[in-house]
């Protein structure tokens, strides 16, 4: 949640430095106090918590991932870029790194669409209009974990109706044991609970379109569907761009508790994300330094992504 | 300007069915046995077993983990939802104060600083975090489940953003009635972005009270854990029982979800509102 905070406020800040690239940043206010102490105090809370919760443990990260631990405790060896070279190089790296890329282009764009869709269709009625959006945005406030437990009930072998279901077309569901049901069902609870996300922004950026315009929208071009593509869609793509980041930081990241309760630990077999191999690697397999190595490539992931998507695609897009 | 057509509706109440149903079912089925559940599966239709489920649930030590009661994991992620709240909202406002409102050297270095912590979320640096918190000695401590969560800037940057809108005559008129900094903040400011707080607030509180992995790695006593942590404690004791307590797990998630969706309902056009246009 907050972390999809996060790249709200990420945008607002590389739009920032895109416009002004070179130039120190102007004061914020034409009128500022002159102290010279009081200012530190009041940022020092936060800067003590940054720097002791953020930047430690950041560059412990990218130290340790140069070292390989003694199990017991006793001590480091240093191996230079063994960690990355034996992250990199081995094949089960490679599969947790393939799903992961197809479990999060699946979970954005379903969880887009359908809240687009939503989002569209409530923009449209007016009676019930807010009982609807009620509905809609309430999956929002649950746990990922939370929504893992209802999601593998609901995949139960024994007691799950979606299993029954599936059994009515011939498929034989077994989520924990089958490595593609797994997915199946990941899939479908990761992106029933972030379709709320979606269905606000998407929402608000529709209720945003001035009256004007979309009156002018419906006399131009009597067909729904096609003023939905040429006015509607266009003017939404703002909002889009940016749930697009949300939607893959929220894939590869937040649905960690998903996995996590949804495979009862019991990895074996099943399909994980990066996410989880650093912490399943470097908690239950003590395996500090390599776990540390797979956080840093994520780390660079991470920010190549956003850098890359906020330079590129905001050229791309027309901000009215 | 719209003809509202019936499919549009149609539409509409598959998608509130598709969210909700989970989350009702979720609920009836807890109100059942867990033998009842066992043999005829979920349950759209409320059982008789409310007071018996929800009972074991909040008060029963034996009912999870042997050691911690419902109402314990319930206090604790209200002590995690609150002082993760108050503590986010009271250090970002400080922090976007001092940034916007004063004329101080290295404030660009700062900014950047503080502003760098948006880009790599909490997940990707979990073990060196893990081994900061036990050097420092915070595991098991509200402190340690509470603190190194502070350490993103997203509050901040809103405050910095809300700041920045607040007109300059303002401040240029409470300096010709003689109000020096401190009084500005306090007087003027704060009771200016009561609306701004509120918004934070909420959006703060369901994070928290939500976390899963950080609670997960620092707690190891069971006094500490938060309902989340129960979540996963109970499905370790499933492994290898004859009928798992579903209708106690299901109970469990409902405890888990009531307090944030409650809150999100109860005060949506706060939370939209500080969810879409803290964004500007």
């Amino acid at each position: 949640m907050a972390e999809i905070t996060d790249t709200t406020a990420l945008r607002g800040l590389f739009r920032r430095r895109t416009a002004r690239p070179a130039a120190a940043p102007e004061p914020a206010k034409r009128v500022q106090f002159d102290r010279p102490l009081l200012p530190w105090i009041f940022i020092a809370p936060q800067l003590m918590v940054v720097a002791i919760f953020f930047y430690w443990p950041s560059v412990q990260a990218v130290t340790s991932s140069f070292y390989i631990e003694d199990p017991f405790g006793f001590g480091a060896t240093f191996v230079g870029f063994d960690n990355y070279r034996d992250a990199l190089g081995s094949a089960e790296y490679h599969r947790v790194a393939r799903f992961t890329a197809v479990f999060t282009l699946a979970v954005t764009a379903l969880s887009l669409g359908l809240g687009l869709l939503l989002a569209v269709k409530a923009d449209a009625v007016i009676r019930g209009a807010s009982a609807y959006k009620t509905l809609l945005i309430a999956v929002y406030a649950i746990a990922p974990p939370v929504a893992g437990l209802i999601g593998m009930m609901f995949f139960d072998m024994h007691i799950g109706p979606f299993v029954t279901l599936a059994s009515w077309l011939g498929w034989d569901m077994q989520v924990g044991i089958d490595y593609f049901d797994t997915a199946f069902a990941m899939i479908a609870v990761a992106v029933w609970k972030q379709i709320p996300y979606n269905f606000i922004f998407f929402l608000s950026g529709l209720q945003s379109v001035p009256v004007s315009v979309r009156e002018a929208a419906v006399i131009d071009c009597r067909n729904g569907w096609r003023r939905f593509r040429t006015v509607t869609l266009p003017l939404l793509a703002p909002t889009a761009f940016f749930l697009l980041i949300i939607n893959i930081t929220y894939a590869l990241f937040d649905t960690f508790g998903i996995i996590d309760v949804m495979l009862k630990d019991k990895p074996a077999n099943n399909p994980v994300t990066l996410v989880y191999k650093v912490y399943n690697d470097g908690f239950r397999g003590n395996d500090i330094g390599g776990s540390s190595a797979q956080s840093v490539i994520l780390m660079l992931v991470v920010f190549a992504l956003t850098i890359l998507q906020f330079r590129v695609l905001e050229k791309r897009i027309h901000y009215s | 300007m719209h003809r509202t057509r019936p499919f549009d509706h149609l539409i509409l109440i598959l998608g509130a069915l598709f969210l909700m149903l989970p989350v009702l079912v979720a609920f009836t089925t807890s109100t059942h046995t867990a033998a009842e559940i066992h043999s005829r599966g979920l349950q759209i239709l409320p059982g008789d077993n409310f007071a018996g489920t929800y009972g074991t649930v909040l008060t029963h030590k034996g009912g999870f983990t042997g050691q911690v009661t419902g109402l314990r994991m319930l206090m604790n992620s209200m002590i995690l939802g609150l002082g993760f709240a108050v503590g986010k909202i009271a250090l970002s406002m400080m922090a976007a104060y001092a940034l916007v409102y004063f004329r101080f050297r290295h404030a660009t270095l700062l900014f950047w600083m503080i502003f760098t912590t948006l880009l790599l979320p909490l997940e990707v640096r979990i073990v060196p975090s893990f081994q900061v918190m036990a050097e420092l000695g915070l595991i098991n401590t509200y402190p340690g489940l509470i603190v190194p969560l502070l350490a993103s800037a997203t509050g901040t940057f809103y405050f910095r953003q809300f700041f920045k809108s607040v007109p300059d005559e303002l401040l240029e008129a409470s300096r010709i009635d003689g109000a020096g900094p401190l009084k500005f903040f306090f007087d003027i400011l704060v009771p200016l972005s009561r609306t701004m707080m509120a918004a934070m607030f909420i959006i703060m509180f369901v994070y928290g009270w939500n976390q899963y992995l950080w609670p997960m790695l620092m707690t190891t006593d069971e006094g500490m854990f938060t309902l989340m942590r129960g979540i996963k404690s109970i499905l370790q004791v499933w492994v290898g029982s004859q009928i798992p307590d579903y209708n106690l797990a299901f109970a469990l998630a409902v405890l888990a979800m009531v307090p944030p969706v409650a809150v999100v309902v109860i005060f949506q056009r706060w939370f939209i509102k500080g969810l879409t246009e803290s964004d500007k």
